[in-house]
């Protein structure tokens, strides 16, 4: 059992973890942030996407133990003190059904948003294509992230 | 889900550290460092290391340095450290298309370009960069430094020269000469994450000519010599194109599996070969030309 202490959403958590628990199993059942789901438990599906230092990583393929020290964001931060404009315009453009891989788009997008405020539809494509969603055909949550960035470049 | 395997987890922060645990355990010692591929080898039960060394707090391992006659690839670099390069696009752009083609944003954030080539698989996208640019594997191991080219160092399928009690440092990647450019291509079933069904990777230099490599089509990736041989010293026409086709059958050794026949690799392979050649040579000449495009998907 190793203790470690790492910034959860801009708190600081100490915990005791053993070295073959996963984070994402940690975060979901020892810390109760219950964004970051399991889909595919192999990093093809992007549902369990988390932020470590400021980069979108697959919370089912780190071990509980690498976070010691490190900063670790999930949608329940990205969503204080509310609800980013991004997360608006999924709303309002119904980009969700089930909401399964809600969180990880969510995640994927507020990163690429962050270092390429004009993606074009072909860099959202890219920028998404970890995260799998059986409901929609990705269009409304492309219609969305353009429509987001498209109401930036008007001002 | 939860590993049900049991390790010890090391998190050392120097190589003497790493070089004792590996001394230590041997075989039985799995290096960390994205974890992309460690992770889900340990959780489906293909891996049963007793001990897992974390090198992400190594200091003395290095990330991406660009130095004035190559490049030298860390083993705590990404991929998604490589892209973010400029010089690395400008310079050395087959091996950014390379990285750029490797799974999705959140596991090129983690992934390592030396993680890739340990684990060794068939498939793996930085093998035809490397072996295009002649690159030199770094090793450190209980009796010190070696060197070994990229040439060298697959052995079979997910077999490295790799001893037990070494680790990879880095990789050494010298800037190709004169004008040059490159491509790589990458059949998938579907734009976006997936694995390759073949590669190509094309290096087109004024001095040198055209270097080749592809990886997917047979246990290992490896150059595509022959076809160099033929192309070398030649202007590109049509018919050269043909003749260089010809001879794809008798560099690669494709299996069928879960993402496409042999056949089906076997003439894309061809046709990968015709449209890199092509685009090498307009990017040459100063066109636009993403590779993503070029195999449609």
């Amino acid at each position: 059992m190793a203790k470690i202490k790492f910034k959860l959403n801009d708190e600081f958590r100490t915990i005791d973890v053993q070295p073959n628990e996963v984070l994402l199993d940690v975060l979901r059942d020892k810390l109760g942030v219950k964004s970051p789901k399991c889909g595919c438990d192999r990093g093809d599906c992007g549902a369990c996407a988390v932020m470590i230092n400021g980069k979108s990583v697959r919370s089912c393929l780190v071990l509980a133990v690498e976070v010691d020290v490190q900063e670790v964001r999930t949608l329940e931060g990205i969503s204080k003190p509310k609800l980013t404009k991004l997360q608006k315009a999924f709303i309002e453009f119904n980009s969700f059904q089930c909401g399964y891989c809600a969180p990880g788009v969510i995640i994927s997008a507020t990163e690429l948003l962050e270092h390429n405020p004009k993606p074009d539809l072909e860099e959202i494509k890219e920028a998404l294509s970890g995260n799998l969603c059986r409901c929609t055909g990705y269009k409304p949550i492309f219609d969305a992230i353009l429509d987001v960035t498209h109401k930036e470049k008007k001002k | 889900m939860a590993i049900a395997h049991e390790f010890e987890y090391f998190r050392p922060d120097n190589l003497k550290e790493v070089l004792n645990l590996l001394k230590k355990y041997g075989d039985k010692a799995r290096i960390l460092a994205g974890g992309t591929d460690l992770t889900v080898y340990i959780k489906e039960g293909l891996e049963h290391p007793e001990a897992v060394i974390d090198i992400k707090q190594v200091r003395e391992l290095k990330s991406v340095e660009v130095q004035t006659d190559g490049l030298y690839i860390g083993a705590k670099a990404t991929f998604s450290d490589i892209l973010s390069y400029r010089e690395i696009k400008k310079n050395y752009l087959l091996l950014w298309e390379s990285a750029r083609s490797v799974a999705s944003v959140g596991i090129r954030n983690r992934a390592t370009l030396i993680g890739n080539i340990c684990s060794a698989v068939p498939s793996l996208d930085s093998a035809p960069a490397l072996l295009c640019y002649n690159a030199v594997v770094h090793l450190l191991g209980q009796r010190g430094e070696r060197a070994i080219p990229i040439t060298d160092w697959f052995v079979a399928p997910r077999i490295t020269a790799k001893q037990p009690d070494e680790i990879v440092l880095g990789v050494n990647i010298p800037k190709p000469s004169g004008k040059q450019t490159g491509c790589y291509l990458k059949l998938g079933r579907y734009g976006g994450e997936d694995l390759a069904q073949a590669g190509l990777g094309v290096l087109y230099s004024e001095r040198f000519g055209f270097r080749l490599a592809y990886c997917a089509v047979g246990p290992i990736p490896k150059r595509a010599e022959k076809i160099e041989k033929l192309l070398q010293g030649k202007t590109l026409t049509d018919a050269l194109i043909e003749k260089a086709k010809d001879l794809v059958l008798s560099e690669i050794s494709p299996i069928t599996d879960i993402r496409s026949g042999k056949e089906y690799r076997m003439h894309m392979c061809q046709i990968m070969l015709q449209r890199g050649l092509l685009a090498c040579v307009d990017r040459m000449n100063g066109k636009q030309v993403d590779t993503l495009r070029i195999l449609g998907g």
